[in-house]
């Protein structure tokens, strides 16, 4: 053995030492439970949950409904976000600090916050409703609070930074060079931006559409709070049949689908990135 | 001098309106905070202190309060003896494995939050853990894990591993190495990595409610609160934790890393 494969070797040694704990803990209290978890929901070899779970029309359209508002999040997400992300990174210093800050300080405030917040603001004499009789805008008070329209303006709140902040990144990383020669050589603005600086930020784009997506899919306080019982997600399903039915067994199974849902997603999506961007 | 043309001028309306509607909830809850009325009113009729003083005098909330700033603490401190090592494994060695536990360290993002308290909720109510304080700082250790690594392990990457060669070559010990060499060098990374396990454990609910038993943190507290009713008082607290996140953001800009957003 040569001196460098010892010391290779003795390096190696000390990154599994220090990698160590973390991962005992990850292994024994995160892996484990979720493995635990599979194992109950299929206790006694009975798939009776699943089959609740899977055939009951009530519990499948609360699985439609949950992909449907993540979709739906997530375009508007990415239809918000991207031109914010677009203008901060091609801003002057002061500007993209700024819009740095503007982005940054609702995403670190509580959830439960914003929620509340939202509640005031939403509701038929809220804030918002009145600003826009007052405005002229419309003549009867619009109905966004407890609703679809509530859950998706609390979400796209809180999840509209986890689509800029990977745009902004990937915009950023443009050589801006790439754009001026194209305008030199006579294309339009658009067709630039279409032809250069879409495609460049497309790993951007997937990033965000990943993260936003498999996160709404687990998503509970908004649904919880402004959907007013009529907006049901997978997360508040699973909690309601915990707290009000004490049904462990059911909500392991929902849980069960709702790992693997998600899991399937995240994997499905950054695949067709990878694809796209490659 | 940039030429505004149209079409930018366009872009920089939409982002203006977006940056409102990102800003809107915060400033929508200084007034009432200060409102004068016994329930909730928009505009206030007057100004007082009076959701203050119920949040300060009322143990009902000042108890939650205080479990919540200890699981946060302790969060804090456990993420980072975990994390930081962690992040040193991965990026100082090959080994095998290692990819392995480079994702699973990951893998706490996209788990839903819900199902990782219920597969908890199982394990810690047999360990008779349901309800203790340290059980929820390790489950929200489980979730700041993953941003913390990625952290420190961004902040590893930008740094150059021949300073501690030279500190090592001129007679150091790898721990003095590593204390007066490296750490330093990578502080704001660590930095932001502390500021982002402490809020992230501090705002949680989900985790906390599984398995807080009938100990309250102060998110689950909120929770209830405004099942039940809108009340003013939420809207004192939330002024308080936006001027604490801001004092927190502000102390992370100027000693952090990239206002603490993991991969910047």
């Amino acid at each position: 053995m040569t001196p460098a494969d010892r010391a290779r070797r003795r390096a190696a040694a000390g990154a599994i030492a220090l990698s160590g704990p973390a991962t005992l803990l990850l292994l024994a209290l995160f892996a484990a439970p979720l493995l635990r978890l599979l194992a109950l929901s299929v206790a006694g070899g009975s798939l009776a949950a699943y089959e609740r779970a899977l055939t009951n029309e009530l519990y499948l359209r609360v699985i439609f409904e949950t992909f449907k508002i993540a979709a739906i999040v997530t375009l508007l997400t990415l239809a918000l976000g991207y031109p914010v992300a677009y203008v901060m990174a091609t801003s002057g210093r002061t500007w993209q600090l700024v819009g740095i800050a503007f982005v940054l300080l609702p995403f670190w405030t509580s959830i439960l916050v914003r929620t509340y917040a939202w509640m005031v603001m939403l509701g038929r004499n809220g804030v918002v409703n009145r600003a826009l009789i007052g405005w002229g805008v419309i003549d009867s008070p619009l109905p966004l609070l407890n609703n679809l329209a509530g859950v998706l303006i609390g979400m796209v709140h809180v999840l509209l930074p986890y689509m800029i902040l990977p745009v902004f990144n990937a915009v950023r990383n443009v050589d801006p060079n790439l754009v001026l020669a194209a305008v030199g050589l006579g294309a339009p603005r658009w067709r630039a931006f279409l032809r250069i600086t879409l495609p460049l930020t497309m790993n951007g784009v997937a990033a965000g559409v990943t993260l936003v997506f498999t996160l709404s899919l687990g998503f509970f306080i908004t649904p919880a709070l402004l959907g007013g019982g009529r907006v049901v997600m997978v997360a508040n399903l699973i909690e309601e049949q915990v707290r009000e039915l004490l049904n462990w067994a059911f909500a392991g199974a929902l849980s069960t689908i709702l790992l693997a849902l998600t899991l399937a997603a995240f994997w499905g999506i950054s695949r067709i990135a990878r694809t796209r961007s490659a | 001098m940039r030429r505004l043309r149209p079409g930018r001028l366009l872009l920089a309306g939409v982002a203006g309106l977006v940056y409102l509607f990102l800003q809107l909830p915060l400033l929508i809850v200084f007034p009432i905070s200060f409102s004068s009325a016994q329930y909730l009113q928009f505009p206030p009729p007057g100004w007082s202190l009076q959701w203050y003083e119920r949040y300060l005098n009322s143990p009902n909330w000042l108890t939650p309060t205080w479990l919540s700033l200890k699981v946060a603490v302790a969060t804090t401190v456990l993420s980072l003896l975990l994390g930081v090592p962690l992040a040193f494994g991965l990026t100082r060695a090959r080994f095998w494995g290692r990819d392995a536990i480079e994702k699973l360290s990951m893998a706490p993002i996209i788990v839903p939050t819900i199902v990782l308290s219920i597969a908890l909720y199982g394990l810690f109510a047999k360990l008779k853990l349901i309800g203790v304080w340290y059980g929820i700082a390790v489950a929200h250790t489980l979730l700041a894990l993953p941003f913390v690594v990625a952290l420190v392990v961004a902040g590893l990457r930008d740094f150059d591993v021949n300073q501690e060669l030279a500190a090592l070559g001129l007679g150091a010990s790898r721990w003095r190495a590593v204390w007066h060499v490296t750490l330093p060098q990578i502080r704001p990374s660590v930095v932001s990595a502390a500021f982002f396990a402490f809020i992230s454990s501090f705002d949680e609910l989900v985790v906390a409610m599984f398995l807080g038993g009938a100990n309250m943190t102060l998110p689950k507290k909120m929770f209830d609160n405004i099942r039940m009713e809108i009340d003013p008082t939420i809207a004192a607290i939330s002024a308080l934790q936006i001027v604490l996140v801001s004092a927190l953001l502000a102390l992370a800009a100027r000693f952090g890393r990239g206002g603490g957003m993991p991969g910047r």
